[in-house]
């Protein structure tokens, strides 16, 4: 195989506060024709910047400072402008994270494929045209005639995702930079779109470098791993061994990630009050019902985790019990007293036993205010703590979320980082000293270290406070380490629920089965052996649609 | 399309219902300038009889609201009253002059159109002009050309109009006899010397409202420059042009249509100072001669224009944006 992409010795730097700090620290790359290498790492590792940099791109403010980037010879960094358009697109082409975001909102997806091929003058526009389709099918994507000439908003994530792989290959090109493809999407959905690239990849022999902070999905894909930590290669290796024998302890840590299990809790007794209970809750966003018939109980000192794909109800029952938004049948109810549906309608008792953390603690978190205000808002507002007693009641809580208070209570958001953010989310949920909190999604923004770190803190929080959890994921390996209970939704209902032990232990609704087996695992044989299991057909969005049409066969436990 | 319909037919409804507000403040504002017409008409002969004579000559007697509901009907039918200067000679001397002279409706038409001439050139000018200025200066941002533009458009948006008729009137008119420095605009010219005399209004006119609408069109792009789908476009290796004529300015659009509805509502309503410099006959001179005298009909009538000008602008604005967005234009 012949060598497509050198990059050599590559120092990136990023502008920030009127200085240029290190985001790269000289990074050697290089890929041959048709090779698949996976480039992995936390965030903030420089993953995507390493990408960019391939094709000799750098957002704004980032700037290669040192280095050589060739492509088949030609210097990217040295090439004009036009010179370096001439082979964006054509020869070297991106998949972006959010499809979504990624596609624009004015134009028909089909146009925007089909621009880059007319633009290179590689082909008529009717031609593209044609080609589109014939990718769209290869692609598994429904109706390949006519989904092109809809506009981005009326596909689906998944779907556009695809159709995002599709425009990549309109021209072609050698290389392809697939930039955390299916890191917005659920399991489910992942799976389709990892076969598709992987299938069209093979295809066309296109050589890709692979982004992602997932290991599994790495796995899959690559042929070889690269592994990145804060603009520092840690090591490079075949996929089959850098899976089995890692060399560096950063690289073996991040494998033992997914170690972290806590036992299940026995099961409660079944005349014991549920700290929470929902009870037969219906709700509707104006006349649409997303919301069937929900039940579920909610014990002391337990976690239920409730899975599902995005759109399956998680966060509206979620908002039910906060009293967001008031379920138009049903009850919630509180230590076995029915609580007013409408939270304006609940007194403060009634609002501190029920707390929420989010899953965006960026946005969570009021910018303009200091740890020690945004923690002593809620200390203030339930406890009626004022001045000194307050400051010492902020200071314990900084304590229990293990951050020193001293260093952290002046601070602002901003100074922090994602999961430092995430840990004043919990303190400022502790602080009503709640019977009970709302984990929506709480690890899904974070890298799988730190994610671990905030679920060992909530793990002890609920030891020495008797919390109950409810925890809201799509991450089946979250679940496992933490819950004690599980609640599966679909389309609003809920298809399975029981004890941990019992969930992960066939037999299981259909549904249960088709999320848990969607789980990428490390094995790099994984996605071929489960695609050949299932069968071309049935995996993924193609498997959910049959079962929704064929009727989900057993309801409940 | 049913969802944009019900949205513009809303949006309508709610346009007239400002529409008849603003109506109703328009007659109290009116009706509290101090002084009436009689006493202006009358000067300092205004004997106590010959005031009252004159009111209840025009109506000014009876109580305001009864006034107010005599107005709007008649507004309705598009009979906006008999100006007061020409219709009281008439009655004074006793002798009819033929009534329709004295009408609103035949005293503002011709000073309507005119403006709606002088604002229609303007427009058909300054929008291409200033959209194209601020797309240039959006791909060449921070270079010499956008520095060089941005000065420029500021300084002439901050310079009185007067001053930046005067120094066009000398450039164009004095020192290079290219345009007529006066717009004597009469009923029956021929459209191309009609043109020819609205041209320096125009281009001063064009100085006043560049800086505002190029300036929105650049940052409006400029803002999108950051968004993942242009990172897309660059990434395909699309020329920069392209990049941001098709793939930023589409998602631009509804800022930079509103700017340029502010603009042209003022173009209709705020021209006073140019009409004046060029003695062009404009609503504008007609609105402020009328409020010195107190002729009350042809005051609210001008107001209605002004007020229904911005109204329909802003809807117009506001139905276009709406139009400019594709998940409102192609529901899922």
């Amino acid at each position: 195989m012949s060598r497509l992409l050198t990059m050599k010795d590559v120092w990136i730097e990023g502008r920030s506060d009127e200085s240029w700090n290190p985001i790269i620290n000289g990074i050697d790359l290089h890929l041959d024709k048709g090779e698949v290498l996976g480039l992995i790492g936390e965030s903030g590792a420089g993953k995507s910047t390493m990408g960019l940099a391939a094709m000799g791109f750098c957002r704004d403010g980032v700037r290669i400072s040192k280095g050589s980037v060739e492509f088949e010879g030609i210097d990217l960094l040295k090439a004009s402008a036009a010179k370096k358009r001439a082979l964006l697109g054509k020869r070297i082409a991106y998949v972006a994270q959010s499809a979504a975001a990624s596609f624009n909102p004015a134009h028909r997806i089909i146009d925007q494929h089909t621009e880059g091929p007319v633009q290179h003058g590689v082909m008529s526009k009717s031609e593209s045209e044609r080609d589109a389709m014939e990718l769209y099918a290869k692609l598994r994507l429904p109706d390949p005639e006519q989904i092109g000439f809809r506009y981005p908003h009326q596909v689906s994530g998944g779907q556009l995702q695809r159709a995002m792989t599709a425009m990549a290959m309109s021209c072609r090109p050698d290389l392809i930079i697939f930039d955390e493809p299916t890191t917005a999407l659920d399991v489910t959905t992942q799976i389709e779109v990892l076969a598709s690239i992987r299938d069209i990849v093979e295809q066309f022999g296109t050589a890709a470098i692979y982004i992602t902070h997932d290991l599994a999905v790495v796995a899959q894909m690559a042929d070889r791993i690269k592994v990145l930590l804060k603009g520092d290669e840690v090591e490079t290796a075949d996929t089959r061994t850098m899976l089995s024998s890692p060399k560096e302890d950063y690289t073996k840590s991040l494998w033992a990630v997914r170690d972290f299990v806590r036992p299940a809790k026995p099961a409660v007794h079944t005349s014991a009050t549920p700290v929470v209970s929902v009870q037969g809750v219906t709700a509707a966003y104006g006349k649409v019902d997303v919301l069937n018939e929900v039940s579920f109980d909610i014990h002391e000192g337990r976690t239920v985790a409730v899975v599902g794909e995005s759109g399956s109800g998680k966060s509206t029952t979620a908002r039910c019990i906060t009293g967001l938004l008031p379920p138009r049948q049903g009850v919630i109810e509180f230590d076995g007293v029915a609580l007013p549906a409408d939270y304006r309608k609940r007194n403060k008792a009634q609002l501190r036993q029920a707390q929420m953390i989010y899953q965006m603690a960026d946005t969570a978190l009021n910018p303009r205010k200091t740890i020690g205000e945004i923690i002593g808002r809620p200390v203030e507002f339930y406890m009626g703590l004022k001045g000194r007693e307050k400051r010492r009641r902020v200071e314990e809580l900084l304590d229990e979320i293990e951050l020193p208070a001293d260093q952290y209570i002046d601070r602002l958001p901003s100074e922090l980082s994602g999961g430092q953010k995430q840990r004043i989310g919990i303190a400022r949920a502790l602080a009503a000293e709640p019977k009970f909190i709302i984990c929506d999604e709480v690890t899904s923004a974070l890298d799988q270290l730190v994610a671990e770190g905030i679920l060992k803190l909530l793990a002890r929080l609920q030891d020495e406070l008797h919390l109950s959890y409810m925890f809201i994921t799509h991450d089946l390996a979250t679940v496992k380490s933490i819950a004690d209970e599980v609640v599966v939704m679909k389309d609003g209902e809920v298809v399975e629920q029981g004890p941990k032990a019992q969930m992960f232990q066939p037999p299981h609704h259909p549904y249960t089965d088709l999320l848990l087996s969607s789980v990428p695992e490390m094995d790099p044989d994984w996605l071929s052996t489960l695609l050949a299991e299932r069968g071309i057909d049935n995996i993924g969005d193609a498997a959910v649609n049959k079962m929704s049409y064929n009727g989900t066969q057993s309801k409940g436990c | 399309m049913s969802t944009v319909l019900k949205i513009i037919l809303q949006r309508l409804a709610l346009g007239v219902l400002t529409l008849f507000v603003v109506s109703i403040l328009i007659f109290a504002a009116v009706n509290m300038l101090p002084g009436d017409f009689a006493q202006a008409i009358l000067g300092q002969g205004a004997t106590p009889d010959a005031v009252e004579a004159i009111r209840r000559d025009l109506g000014l007697d009876q109580p305001p609201v009864a006034r107010y509901f005599q107005w709007l009907a008649g507004a309705l039918q598009g009979d906006l009253g008999n100006s007061f200067a020409q219709a009281n000679f008439a009655s004074f001397v006793g002798a009819d002059s033929g009534g329709n002279t004295a009408s609103v409706a035949t005293q503002i038409a011709p000073r309507f159109w005119n403006t709606m001439f002088l604002a229609g050139v303007t427009a058909l000018i300054a929008v291409p002009f200033s959209v194209v200025l601020g797309i240039l200066a959006a791909l060449y941002r921070n270079s010499v050309f956008d520095k060089f533009t941005n000065i420029f458009t500021l300084s002439s948006i901050s310079s009185p109009e007067f001053f930046l008729a005067y120094i066009l009137i000398l450039f164009l008119a004095v020192l290079n006899p290219w345009l007529p420095s006066l717009s004597n605009i009469y009923q029956g010219m021929g459209f191309g010397e009609r043109l020819e005399k609205t041209l320096l209004p125009a281009l001063t006119l064009t100085l006043v409202v560049t800086a505002h609408m190029m300036r929105m069109t650049r940052a409006a792009i400029i803002n999108l420059l950051a968004s993942p789908y242009i990172e897309m476009a660059r990434l395909k290796g699309l020329s920069p042009m392209r990049v941001i004529v098709r793939h930023a300015l589409p998602n631009a659009l509804a800022p930079i249509i509103n700017v340029i509805a502010l603009n042209l509502a003022y173009l209709i309503t705020g021209v006073v100072v140019v009409e004046v410099v060029f003695v062009y006959p404009g609503i504008g001179q007609l609105f402020v001669d009328s409020v010195k005298i107190r002729d009350i009909p042809v005051v609210q009538a001008c107001c209605l224009i002004f007020a229904g000008a911005y109204i329909l602008l802003n809807l117009t604005a506001d139905i276009m944006s709406i139009i400019s967005n594709p998940r409102l234009r192609h529901p899922k």
